[in-house]
C-alpha cells in the first residue's frame, strides 16, 4: 500500500505544510485504501467526492499560506456527529436517509482547521454497545485477526468503525464518542490511542444524544501525539452546550513529550484485586514499571466504590436514553411506519427503526423511571454516581493520574458475546466509572496478547488536566514501542 | 380580612360547598424562547419560529433564555412569594405530535417560586386571600390543527419552546365568582409586572381549573381537572356545570372518578377526555442538558427593587392619598392602563373630580363602543384640560359632559370646542340678573310659593339656567337668586 | 422486583414500542437478567448521599433574549416524512 497511509498524522500535516505532498494526493491514498477495506465495513457512508473537494480547498490554502492547523488531513467521523449535507445514521434505521441540515460544533471546528471529511464511519446503533455488531448496516470487522486465525474478530465498540479505520490506515485519525469507553474500548482492542475528554471540554451541539450525562467526544489515532493534536482543534466552548465549559484550550502536543518526572501514578488497588486475567495484570504492571522507570511514583489509591460504576451505569446510561430517543417518532424526520393511528404509527415507526439492544435499553430505561422504580433504580444510581466522584476526588488528593487497564481482554470473534447482555456489558468495566465522574481517559496500546491481539492501559485524570494524561501517555508509547500494526489481509482477499 | 360567609349550593340532599384550585398557564413576555433563539411572536407563518432545538433535532441542545428566568422571578415577587435559590429542570417524558423532543422541559420537585398570597377583591367588597402552591418555568407545546384533512393532523412548532410560568393555586376558592375573580386579579398583576401579556385570546394565559364537591367543612372530595379554559366567562360557566354534575352523580348515588376533563364552549359543558384517560407515567428526571438553577440573592434584590407599584399598593394609595373610596380605588387600580389613564388625569387636579369622570363618563363611552382604555378617543391630557376648564370656570360641570360628547366625536381640545361653540359660562352677573327678573316676572306663582317652601329655589335655578342655555355659572346663579328673594328659610 | 409479561407490555406501550407478541416473554427475561445484575446496588449505603445533578462544576449557562434562530421551516420540512405548506403531517390525532 502507498506509504501515505502509513504517515502519523503530525508526520502528514508537517509534510503537508512542507509542502512535500499535497492534500488531494493524501486524500485520494485513503479514499483508495477505504474502498479496497470495504470488506472491514468501517464505513456507513463514503463521501469521496467531498474529501476531493475539500482536499483541493486545502491545497489551496496551503499554496496561499493561510493553512490551518490540520490544513489537508483526511479524517473519519463517528456517524454520530451531524454533517451538513451528508448523511448521519446513528447507524439506526430510523435515521437511515437522515440529511442534517447543520454541523456539528466539533466537526465545524475540524473543517475549519483544515481538516477533510473521508466518510462516516460505522458504530453500535445509537453508540450503544461494546462490539459494533447492533449496527443495522452490518458489524464492522476488525482489522486484527489472531495469528493464524481467520476467525473474523470484533472491533470493539461503540467507535468500532473508528477504530478499524484508523488501525487499517483508512484515515490519519478519527473522532469518536465515548459514554461508558466507546472511545477507549475499541481503540484498545484495535490497538491504537483514543481518549476521552473531561465531561464538557468537547461541544455535544450536534451529535446525536445517547446519554447526556456521560457523552463526550474525543479524538482516536494511532500515536499520542496526533491524539493530542486533534484534541486541540476539536475542544472549544460551545455557547449552544450549556455542559460545555469555558476553560482554555492548551496546546496539548507540547506535553506528549514533557515526560513523567516527579508524577504520581495511582493504582487502585480494589481494581486490582477484580478477578483480572494474568495477560492483564501483567501488562498492568508493565505499564506501571514503564512509568516509574521514567521518573514518576507509584502509589496506591482507593476507589472504594469503583465496582458499583458498571451496573449504576447500566441504569444512569439507559434512563437517559429512553429519553433521548423519544423524538424519533417519524413525525419530523427518519423513518415512518405508518399505523391505523398515531400511537400505532409511534410504535410501529419505533419498533421496525430501532434494534433489539436499542429496543432493550430504551425498555430498561424507561421501566427505572417509571412510577415507583425512580427512587429505587435510578435515584439510588446517580447517588453512587456521587460516591465514585468522591472517590476520585479523595484518590486525586494522593496521586495526578491513575493507570488500569483498559479492557479485561481483547477482541472476541464476532458472535461470541451476543447473547447475553450483561457478558457484553462487562467489557467497560474498567471505562464507564470515568464517564460517571465525567473526567478525562485515555487508552494507549501497551503490548500483544500471546496470538497476537493489541491490549490498552487506560490513563485517568483530573478533570480538565488532559495535558498530565498526555505526558503520561506519551511516556507509556515510548516504553511500549508499540509497533504492530494489522496485516492486510482485507485488500488481498 | 372578613369570615367568608358560606357560599354553598343547593343539592336535593342538602347543601355542597365546591373547593375550587387553579393551574394557570401563563406565557411569559419574551422575545425569544425559553431554550431557543427562536421568536415568541404571535401568528407567525407555520414553522417559521422553529430553531432545530424546538422542532428536536439530532444532538440539538438547550440554553436558558436569562429573561424568562428574570421574570419567573419577577412575577414570584410579585406573588409575594418564596424565591428558590436553587431550582432543577426536569424532563416529563410523553408522546404526542406537538411535543417533538417526546419530553417537555418542566419544573417538578424544585420549581424556582415557592408558596405566595394573592389577594382577590370580590364583586361585593369583600376581600379573599388565596394561597399560591408554586410558580415553575417550562416550554409549551406546538399546535396540532385537526380540521384541515380527514385522515391527517398538521403540526405547527411556532409556540413549541415558549417559556410558560405555571403557577398553581391552593385549593382556595369556593365559588365560580371568586374563581374569577381570582384569575382576573392574577391577569392584573402579571400585566403590572410586564411578565405576561394576559391575552387570553391568543394563548398567554390559559387555565386548568380542579373542582370538586364536599359537605360544608367535610373532607375533600375526588377533583376534576377541568383542561385549558380560556376566558374569564369561561372559567365560571366550567366550574358552575362541573360542580353541578358532580353534585349530581354523588346524590344519584355515584362516586367522582379522578379525571381530566374537556369544557366544551359550545354547549357549555365538560366532557371526558378519552385520550388522556390512558395511566400517565410521565417518567419525570433532572434533564441532564441542563445544570441545576442556582440564582444570587443580590440577583433577585435587584429585581425586587425595580419592581413597580403594584395592585394592592396602587388602591391603598389612592384612597390614602386621593381621598378614593375603597370601591373607587380598587377599580381605577385594577388594571394598569386603566391607573395609568387616571393617574395622567389626577396630576395636579382634584383627584375625586378625575375619578369620577374616568368612571363615570369615560367608562361610559368606553363600555358604548367596547373599548379599551388604551384605544380611548380621548386621552388622558384631554380629559385633564376638560376637568381644567371645570375648575376655572370657564364651563360648568353639565356644559362638560356635552363638550367631552364633542370631544369623543371630533377628538378636538376642549377649549377650542367650548371657544367655537360659544360654551363659555356667562359669569357676567348682569346678564344672570337680567335672567332672573325675567323669570320672576313670569312666574309670580312660584315666587310666592318659595316663601312656604324654600327648597323651590332648586327650581329657580334649573329655569335660570335653562334661560342662559346652560352656560350661567351655577354658582353665580344660586348666589343672585338669594340676593333677589330675599333670605329664605332653610330649616 | 421481577419484570413480568404485563410490566414489558405496560413498559412497551409507555415507550411507544410495538412488540409482537411473541417477544415478550423473552423480553422478560432480558429484563430480569439486566435487573438481577443492577440490583448489587442495592447492598451499597446511600443514607445522606445526595444524589449526582452533574458532573460539571458550573453556573447554569445563560442566553440573552434576543431572536437569534429560526425562519427555515423549509430547510425543517427537508428530513419529513411527510410535510405540506410548511406543516409537519401526521395521522389524524384524535382528542
Amino acid at each position: 500500500m502507498s506509504t501515505l497511509t502509513d504517515l502519523t498524522l503530525a508526520e502528514a500535516r508537517d509534510k503537508l505544510k512542507a509542502r512535500e505532498i499535497s492534500a488531494r494526493e493524501l486524500t485520494d491514498a485513503h479514499l483508495t485504501a477505504i474502498e479496497k477495506a470495504r470488506p472491514l465495513n468501517a464505513f456507513i457512508t463514503e463521501t469521496p467526492e467531498k474529501a476531493r473537494a475539500m482536499a483541493d480547498q486545502a491545497d489551496k490554502r496551503l499554496a496561499e499560506g493561510v493553512a490551518g492547523p490540520l490544513e489537508g488531513v483526511p479524517l473519519a467521523i463517528k456517524d454520530l456527529f451531524c454533517t451538513e449535507g451528508v448523511q448521519t445514521t446513528a447507524a439506526s434505521h430510523i435515521l437511515q436517509g437522515f440529511v442534517p441540515t447543520y454541523e456539528s460544533t466539533v466537526t465545524k471546528n475540524l473543517w475549519h482547521a483544515g481538516a477533510v471529511l473521508l466518510g462516516k464511519t460505522n458504530l453500535d446503533e445509537f453508540a450503544m454497545g461494546s462490539s459494533n455488531e447492533t449496527s443495522y448496516f452490518g458489524p464492522v470487522i476488525s482489522p486484527w485477526r489472531r495469528t493464524g486465525d481467520p476467525t473474523p474478530l470484533v472491533p470493539g465498540g461503540s467507535s468500532g468503525g473508528s477504530a478499524a479505520a484508523v488501525a487499517a490506515g483508512l484515515a490519519l485519525g478519527a473522532t469518536g464518542t465515548d459514554t461508558g469507553g466507546s472511545i477507549r474500548q475499541p481503540a484498545a482492542v484495535a490497538g491504537i490511542c483514543g481518549l476521552k475528554p473531561t465531561y464538557g471540554r468537547c461541544s455535544r451541539w450536534g451529535i446525536v444524544a445517547f446519554a447526556s450525562s456521560l457523552d463526550q467526544a474525543g479524538p482516536m489515532a494511532r500515536t499520542v501525539g496526533d491524539c493530542a493534536i486533534l484534541l486541540k482543534a476539536m475542544a472549544s466552548h460551545d455557547a449552544k452546550d450549556s455542559t460545555s465549559l469555558n476553560v482554555g484550550v492548551p496546546d496539548y502536543e507540547k506535553s506528549v513529550r514533557a515526560g513523567v518526572k516527579g508524577l504520581r501514578i495511582g493504582i487502585p488497588k480494589e481494581v486490582r484485586g477484580e478477578g483480572l486475567s494474568a495477560e492483564i495484570a501483567a501488562l498492568w504492571d508493565k505499564g506501571a514499571e514503564w512509568l516509574k522507570a521514567q521518573g514518576a511514583e507509584i502509589v496506591e489509591v482507593s476507589l472504594k466504590h469503583a465496582h458499583h460504576a458498571l451496573p449504576a451505569y447500566y441504569i444512569v446510561a439507559p434512563a437517559e436514553a429512553s429519553s433521548n430517543l423519544a423524538r424519533y417518532d417519524g413525525v419530523r424526520y427518519g423513518l415512518r411506519v405508518p399505523g391505523d393511528d398515531i400511537t400505532q404509527t409511534y410504535e410501529n415507526t419505533r419498533a421496525a427503526g430501532f434494534g433489539r439492544e436499542v429496543q432493550r435499553r430504551i425498555l430498561i430505561g424507561t421501566y427505572v423511571l417509571s412510577a415507583g422504580y425512580y427512587d429505587a433504580y435510578y435515584l439510588r444510581a446517580q447517588k453512587i454516581r456521587t460516591l465514585i466522584a468522591r472517590d476520585f476526588e479523595e484518590a486525586f488528593k494522593g496521586c495526578d493520574l491513575i493507570l488500569t487497564p483498559t479492557t479485561p481482554g481483547p477482541a472476541f470473534a464476532i458472535g461470541a458475546k451476543t447473547s447475553d447482555p450483561v457478558e457484553m456489558y462487562l467489557n467497560d468495566v474498567f471505562t464507564v466509572t470515568v464517564n460517571l465522574a465525567g473526567l478525562p481517559g485515555m487508552s494507549v496500546p501497551a503490548g500483544l496478547t500471546g496470538d497476537g491481539l493489541p491490549l490498552g492501559l487506560q490513563l485517568i485524570g483530573k478533570p480538565f488536566d488532559e495535558e498530565t494524561i498526555f505526558r503520561a501517555a506519551g511516556a507509556i508509547e515510548e516504553a511500549a514501542q508499540f509497533t504492530a500494526r494489522p496485516g492486510d489481509w482485507w485488500s488481498t482477499s | 380580612m372578613s369570615e367568608r360567609p358560606a357560599k354553598t349550593i343547593e343539592g336535593v340532599t342538602g347543601a355542597w360547598e365546591i373547593v375550587i384550585g387553579l393551574e394557570v398557564h401563563a406565557q411569559v413576555s419574551s422575545k425569544s424562547k425559553l431554550f431557543s433563539g427562536a421568536s415568541t411572536t404571535f401568528g407567525g407563518e407555520p414553522n417559521a419560529q422553529v430553531s432545530l432545538v424546538d422542532a428536536a433535532m439530532p444532538g440539538m441542545l438547550p440554553v436558558i433564555n436569562e429573561f424568562c428566568v428574570e421574570q419567573a422571578v419577577r412575577t414570584g415577587l410579585g406573588l409575594a412569594a418564596q424565591i428558590n435559590l436553587h431550582s432543577v429542570f426536569d424532563r416529563k417524558n410523553y408522546f404526542y405530535p406537538d411535543l417533538p423532543a417526546g419530553y417537555q422541559i418542566s419544573q417538578y420537585k424544585q420549581p424556582i417560586v415557592g408558596e405566595g398570597t394573592v389577594l382577590v377583591d370580590l364583586p361585593k367588597g369583600e376581600t379573599i386571600a388565596v394561597g399560591i402552591e408554586r410558580l415553575h418555568l417550562e416550554q409549551d407545546a406546538g399546535k396540532s390543527l385537526h380540521d384541515q384533512h380527514p385522515s391527517y393532523s398538521y403540526v405547527d412548532l411556532n409556540r413549541s419552546g415558549i417559556a410558560l410560568m405555571e403557577i398553581v393555586s391552593k385549593p382556595d376558592m369556593r365559588s365560580a365568582e371568586e374563581a374569577a375573580a381570582y384569575l382576573k386579579k392574577l391577569r392584573a398583576l402579571l400585566r403590572y409586572l410586564g411578565t405576561c401579556d394576559g391575552n387570553m385570546e391568543e394563548g398567554s394565559m390559559r387555565a386548568d381549573v380542579n373542582v370538586s364537591v364536599r359537605r360544608p367543612g367535610g373532607p375533600l372530595g375526588t377533583r376534576c381537572e377541568i383542561k385549558n379554559v380560556n376566558s374569564m366567562r369561561f372559567v365560571a360557566q366550567a366550574i358552575e356545570y362541573e360542580a353541578r354534575r358532580q353534585v349530581d352523580i354523588i346524590e344519584g348515588g355515584g362516586a367522582i372518578h379522578q379525571e381530566t376533563r374537556l369544557f366544551d364552549a359550545k354547549k357549555g359543558e365538560t366532557r371526558s377526555m378519552r385520550s388522556k384517560e390512558e395511566a400517565h407515567d410521565y417518567r419525570y428526571f433532572p434533564d441532564p442538558d441542563l445544570l441545576p438553577l442556582e440564582l444570587d440573592p443580590q440577583w433577585i434584590e435587584t429585581i425586587r427593587e425595580s419592581l413597580p407599584e403594584l395592585p394592592d399598593a396602587k388602591k391603598a394609595r389612592f384612597i390614602e392619598a386621593y381621598g378614593l373610596s375603597p370601591y373607587d380605588a380598587g377599580v381605577l387600580a385594577g388594571e394598569i392602563e386603566t391607573a395609568a389613564y387616571f393617574e395622567a388625569v389626577a396630576e395636579g387636579r382634584d383627584a375625586k373630580l378625575a375619578a369620577n369622570w374616568v368612571m363615570g363618563e369615560l367608562f361610559g363611552v368606553l363600555n358604548r363602543e367596547g373599548l379599551d382604555i388604551e384605544a380611548s378617543p380621548v386621552k388622558p391630557e384631554r380629559l385633564g384640560a376638560l376637568i381644567d376648564l371645570i375648575a376655572d370656570e370657564t364651563i360648568s360641570g353639565r356644559i362638560a359632559k356635552d363638550v367631552f360628547a364633542i370631544m369623543c366625536e371630533t377628538g378636538e381640545e376642549p377649549a377650542a370646542i367650548v371657544e367655537a361653540k360659544g360654551l363659555r359660562q356667562v359669569t357676567d352677573t348682569g346678564a344672570i340678573t337680567a335672567a332672573i327678573e325675567a323669570v320672576i316676572a313670569a312666574n309670580p306663582g312660584q315666587v310666592e310659593a318659595l316663601k312656604k317652601k324654600p327648597k323651590l329655589i332648586g327650581w329657580f335655578v334649573g329655569q335660570v339656567m335653562a334661560k342662559t342655555g346652560g352656560k350661567a355659572n351655577p354658582q353665580a346663579v344660586n348666589a343672585l337668586l338669594k340676593e333677589r328673594l330675599g333670605p329664605l328659610d332653610e330649616g | 422486583m421481577s419484570v413480568d409479561a404485563d410490566t414489558v407490555r405496560r413498559v412497551a406501550k409507555l415507550a411507544r414500542i410495538a412488540l409482537e407478541e411473541g417477544r415478550v416473554q423473552p423480553m422478560a427475561e432480558e429484563l430480569n437478567g439486566i435487573l438481577t445484575w443492577v440490583e448489587q446496588l442495592n447492598a451499597v449505603d446511600v443514607a445522606g448521599v445526595p444524589p449526582m445533578t452533574s458532573v460539571v462544576k458550573a453556573d447554569l449557562k445563560r442566553r440573552a433574549d434576543r431572536v437569534s434562530d429560526g425562519g427555515y421551516a423549509e430547510d425543517l420540512m427537508k428530513n419529513a416524512p411527510l410535510a405540506e405548506d410548511h406543516f409537519f403531517v401526521v395521522p389524524k390525532v384524535v382528542e
